[in-house]
């Protein structure tokens, strides 16, 4: 059965194959090796003239890409951990993203930054960090996650194929291993995704009518919260719906808004640290638009606020697990963890 | 052999375009004399970065350069943009953020795009994306090359060095012209930059080539035969210019000892090349780039602002 791995092994295999100005960089991607995580592996041997390895100059590689995309290419890069954004952010923030607006229109950045994040391996401070919600606030920036429930093999080649702004692609790396979810197999629940490129799914219980919760959520996040949705449900018969997004930024509030409209209790769920994240982004639009009505129950769920250990007792604790979940969703239903 | 003779010795430069490089000098210094005078009057948005005293730098690269090559520029770019071809009604009605300027007010003075000209104000940020046009000129075997003009102060910035290396790993058809014109913003040379600047770019295999001159006919010839060599080798090569700013960093923020500047006065580039073409023609030149100053920032100045409503244009913002 395809893992996410191999599904987006197989987008980059595909966006270079139908597009000949696709072009891969990043450190180490060279078979056959083939990336840090595999990511890149078959590309070099395929296309030995469009995948470039670099030096470990993360901010120069996306700068790079940047110029290669003002003339007319689709660069890929590859960031070999998310945390080392912080390296690439002055090319982000200040070029990829800004160029087409400064420039009033007149040009296209058309380059996607793909990066593993997340924890639980054990990294550590500086490898295991979800550094996706420091660019929440870029404009001119597209965020993607992939998840199990949306094919990652179509959100990431029409990342690169389609996408005309900068993309920052954030791949969890426990995702990788993950096996694609597919709907027919997942018992008691249905799936109903957005129109679009970087759909929204909405994952719910069969018949049942009223749920009440509102799970919201990305990326690995969606795998922990399937099984939250799941122990709610069979230990204290709390239905709730789960919505997974797969763009992140942009946020198209219509999926949380009418969800909310009818549970009027949210809990977002992610693994990066909690304060101003991409949770309080998604509460504040809810909190702003939401017809007025019964009092709107809320909570973020993510990591704490402090970096993220290397011991496995100590990561754990950091980071939100399904329990954490569980427990949030019966606190604001009034139910007690039993 | 001086620079004069070394030039009409040339291959197919029987003579030197004496009044063209006086010409684009000119329409430099005008541009920016008239651009402070506006900035006083009120008319300019934000601040404005002159290069009065480097326009031998501008004229002289861009002279060697075919048409289709491209520049990359700083927050000091406006000597670039004109030398690079770049529209003067335009340039004068983008510092005053009118709909008809560059970027339609957008950008402003630092940030700059037509053609295959590109300007930005991070100091040393645009050196990667310079490397990237490089390379995407490389693999479409185009046979255009960049030029990318830095000044002494992006040499802090660690990007820069990044850039550099990746340039001379991949053979990138690219020019790093460094204007070093001895401050960066207030901090002198010998309080920002350590060793030598001609060293850092050799230290990567970059072939680099210093000059101690205002004379844009000095730095035309290295110019073209630096251009020349980056064409037919595809190595990257660094063309450092020893120059000097003889106006403000920006406007009145001049802290440098007026008698110094003052030395540098006698080696003004313009008044230099001058002596080379003759007086009566001399002065029409002059009459004639102030023309074309005086009506490109009277045209601006009646140019309509950009609607407010163009802020929340989805075409330009895409991402939806």
């Amino acid at each position: 059965m395809t893992t996410v791995l191999d599904a987006l092994n197989q987008a980059l295999h595909h966006a270079m194959d139908v597009n000949p100005n696709v072009y891969m960089l990043g450190e180490d991607i060279l078979d056959p090796y083939g990336g840090a995580f595999k990511v890149t592996r078959g590309l070099s041997t395929r296309f030995p003239d469009r995948v470039w390895t670099t030096p470990i100059s993360e901010a120069a590689i996306a700068g790079i890409a940047a110029g290669m995309a003002l003339r007319g290419l689709r660069p890929v890069v590859e960031i070999m951990f998310g945390d080392f954004l912080s390296l690439v952010y002055d090319q982000i923030f200040n070029h990829a993203a800004k160029f087409r607006w400064m420039y009033n229109g007149k040009v296209r950045v058309p380059i996607v930054i793909r990066t593993p994040m997340g924890g639980r391996r054990g990294y550590g401070p500086t490898h295991s960090q979800c550094t996706e919600k420091l660019f929440l606030g870029v404009p001119g920036l597209r965020i993607i996650a992939c998840n199990a429930f949306s094919d990652p093999n179509a959100t990431l080649s029409t990342a690169i194929l389609d996408s005309e702004d900068p993309v920052l692609f954030v791949e969890h790396k426990l995702l990788y291993g993950c096996k694609m979810r597919d709907t027919p197999h997942i018992e008691d629940l249905e799936m109903e995704q957005t129109a679009g490129a970087w759909p929204t799914q909405t994952l719910r219980f069969r018949g049942v009518a009223n749920p009440e919760i509102t799970f919201v959520s990305y990326g690995y996040m969606a795998e922990l919260v399937y099984e939250a949705m799941m122990a709610l449900a069979l230990e204290y018969e709390v239905f709730s719906e789960a919505l997974i997004y797969t763009q992140l930024k942009p946020l198209d509030a219509g999926p949380v808004l009418r969800s909310a409209a009818a549970t009027r209790c949210v809990v977002t769920v992610e693994e990066g640290s909690v304060t101003a994240g991409w949770g309080s982004e998604v509460l504040a639009t809810v909190a702003e638009r939401l017809p007025t009505g019964k009092a709107l129950r809320s909570h973020r769920v993510g990591g704490k606020d402090i970096p993220i250990p290397s011991t496995r007792p100590l990561e754990e604790a950091v980071l939100p697990s399904v329990r954490t979940i569980v427990g949030a969703a019966l606190n604001l239903t009034g139910k007690t963890d039993g | 052999m001086d620079v004069l003779t070394e030039c009409r010795s040339r291959a197919g430069l029987a003579e030197c375009d004496n009044s063209g490089l006086l010409r684009q000098m000119l329409r430099i210094r005008l541009f920016e004399q008239k651009a402070l005078a506006e900035f006083s009057r009120g008319l300019l948005f934000g601040t404005t970065h002159t290069c009065i005293g480097q326009e031998a730098d501008a004229a002289g690269v861009a002279s060697a350069l075919q048409p289709s090559d491209l520049v990359v520029s700083n927050h000091r770019g406006h000597g670039h943009y004109l030398a690079a071809g770049g529209d003067m009604r335009e340039l004068a009605a983008e510092l005053m953020g009118k709909a008809t300027g560059v970027c339609g007010g957008w950008g402003g003075s630092q940030h700059l795009q037509t053609g295959g000209f590109y300007s930005n104000g991070v100091l040393g940020g645009m050196v990667p994306c310079a490397a990237g046009m490089a390379a995407a000129e490389k693999a479409k075997r185009q046979g255009n090359i960049v030029v990318l003009f830095i000044g002494d102060g992006a040499l802090g910035e660690g990007v820069v060095y990044e850039s550099i290396n990746i340039a001379s790993l991949w053979r990138l058809p690219l020019l790093f012209v460094v204007e070093n014109n001895q401050y960066a913003q207030t901090t002198p040379l010998r309080l920002g930059v350590a060793g030598s600047i001609q060293a850092r770019f050799e230290a990567f295999g970059v072939a680099a080539q210093e000059l101690k001159t205002t004379d844009v006919l000095e730095i035309y010839l290295a110019a073209q035969a630096i251009v020349d060599q980056i064409r037919s080798t595809m190595r990257p090569r660094a063309l450092i210019l020893e120059t000097y700013r003889l106006a403000a960093h920006s406007k009145g923020d001049d802290t440098r000892d007026p008698a110094e500047v003052e030395h540098h006065w006698q080696f003004d580039p313009i008044v230099l090349h001058g002596y080379r073409v003759p007086e009566r023609e001399r002065d029409n030149i002059r009459v004639q780039c102030a023309q074309e100053v005086e009506s490109a920032f009277l045209e601006a100045e009646h140019a309509p602002f950009p609607d407010v409503a163009e802020a929340g244009r989805n075409s330009l913002r895409g991402l939806r």
